[in-house]
């Protein structure tokens, strides 16, 4: 299967991709962790 | 512009992160009420003006999705991306215009009107592509991405109030905010621009279904059909269900537990929402997900039988339970975000991946229906429940027995549901029915 197993030159691409998505969706997860933490503390 | 194709190698990773800064972006219209307070302090609004540019972006995503789905299938996701990034940013940059000269109509025109078309046209601009590059996992793909839009206002709801923290609230404050949002916004989803690409020829994996299954159905034959229409009352249900406790989630929990020993505070209400969103969330590429192992069919009566039974279970015990009622709230938010991340991946499994992407915008009408059905039951409900003079869980008793009603209506629809009759199907190439009678010859 030739899209499943990229070949080594894509590994960086697909990491700095991921990276640019994932970073702030984290950032987002992060304070979403903060405010739901009241549920419990508030 | 021709639909960029993938070149040799090109791994199907690319193409979910490519989907993801395109619906993380949009998905910032659902933190648009952090900009209401400072916009009805600085420009003299009432609340209604205030959330009229994100009422307008809304009403304009339905009808950018519904009618320029056709364009995006045609066109390719590159130049959809290209487009969505275009007036999503322009919007903001418009809206900023009229925050600098205080002009309310442009704040309006542009993060609604503009805006709002970035909005439909982004949110349909990976479907097809995503599904076409995982046939063998397309509720997986598409819920990553849908997840990105339920993900963009957890980004963009600290990140746009730190802003106006540091820029302040007047008007300059107000418009170089919404200056860098649209800036940042650009750079952001150029990522989907440049990543995103079309499968070459052959079929990225090898046990996918293709057009030799027969099932084709074009956006025009697709809205003709009983299906499609199923599949509408089927989302607007869910959706109407979910919209019934997330619009009013805060007030509703506190006024739930008012005259318990265990009341809820302000600050544990707006824990609860914050959960409520993580629910909505987990459930888009979780029970998404899974409706690529147990089915699409099964999936949906999951979601609206568990559903009904989730609704009963807080009508029951009513505030005997505070976990009890938490944990169902989460089940049913994890249901409606699953609900929006299933739909395409349903959709492809009865009209084929040829215009996923047009008919999906075509049946997100369903949504602007629920975005006002829901809230407008609640509410209406709670308000004169309360000049009945009733107060506590009893507000929302009738309204949880409509949602249980409205949910065995879909699930009634998505029983309904069979395969598209062949009158309806694209005709398949002489050469796929060749080797078709040839696979099937005995």
């Amino acid at each position: 299967m030739s899209s499943e197993s990229s070949p080594p030159r894509r590994r960086g691409l697909i990491a700095f991709a991921w990276l640019w998505v994932g970073a702030p969706l984290c950032y987002g997860l992060y304070e979403l962790v903060l405010k739901a933490k009241q549920l419990f503390t508030g | 512009m021709s639909p960029p194709v993938a070149p040799p190698g090109w791994s199907r990773w690319l193409v979910p992160p490519a989907a993801l800064s395109v619906h993380l972006s949009i998905g910032q219209a659902y933190a648009w009420s952090v900009f209401k307070p400072p916009l009805e302090s600085a420009l003299g609004l009432s609340g209604t003006q205030s959330a009229l540019p994100f009422q307008l972006g809304i009403v304009m995503l339905g009808l950018s999705a519904a009618f320029g789905g056709t364009l995006v299938e045609r066109n390719g996701p590159r130049w959809a991306m290209t487009v969505a990034l275009v007036c999503f940013s322009s919007g903001f940059l418009i809206a900023s215009l009229g925050a600098a000269t205080e002009q309310y109509w442009l704040i309006v025109f542009g993060y609604g009107f503009v805006g709002g078309i970035g909005l439909g046209i982004g949110y349909i601009s990976p479907v097809s592509t995503l599904i076409k590059w995982f046939p063998d996992r397309p509720g997986m793909a598409t819920g990553i991405a849908i997840m990105g839009f339920g993900g963009g206002a957890l980004i963009a709801s600290p990140w746009s109030t730190q802003m106006l923290k540091s820029f302040g609230s007047d008007s300059s404050g107000i418009a170089l905010a919404f200056l860098v949002h649209g800036l940042t916004y650009a750079v952001f989803m150029s990522l989907g621009v440049l990543l995103v690409r079309v499968p070459r020829g052959e079929k990225p994996v090898a046990s996918a279904p293709s057009a030799l299954d027969g099932v084709q159905v074009s956006a025009r034959n697709a809205v003709r059909t009983p299906q499609f229409w199923c599949l509408w009352v089927v989302l607007c249900m869910n959706v109407t269900a979910g919209i019934g406790i997330l619009e009013k989630a805060a007030p509703m929990i506190t006024d739930f537990f008012a005259g318990t020993s265990t009341p809820v505070s302000v600050s544990a209400a707006a824990g609860f929402v914050a959960l409520l969103s993580a629910a909505n969330m987990a459930g888009r590429i979780g029970w998404s997900s899974t409706s690529d192992l147990i089915g699409r069919k099964n999936i949906y009566r999951v979601y609206l039988g568990v559903g009904a039974l989730m609704y009963a279970l807080i009508a029951w015990f009513g505030d005997s339970s505070k976990p009890l009622f938490i944990i169902c709230a989460l089940v049913i938010l994890s249901f409606y975000g699953g609900g929006f991340a299933t739909i395409p991946a349903y959709l492809k499994d009865l009209f084929g991946s040829y215009q996923v992407g047009a008919i999906h915008g075509r049946l997100l009408t369903a949504w602007s229906t629920a975005g006002v059905l829901g809230p407008l039951i609640v509410n209406w409900i709670a308000d004169h429940q309360e000049a009945a003079g009733k107060h506590g869980s009893s507000l929302y008793g009738l309204s949880f027995l409509i949602m249980i009603g409205l949910l065995a209506v879909g699930f009634v629809a998505n029983e309904l549901v069979r395969p598209v009759h062949v009158r309806h199907h694209i005709p398949a190439p002489r050469e796929a029915v060749d080797v078709q009678r040839e696979q099937s010859a005995p």
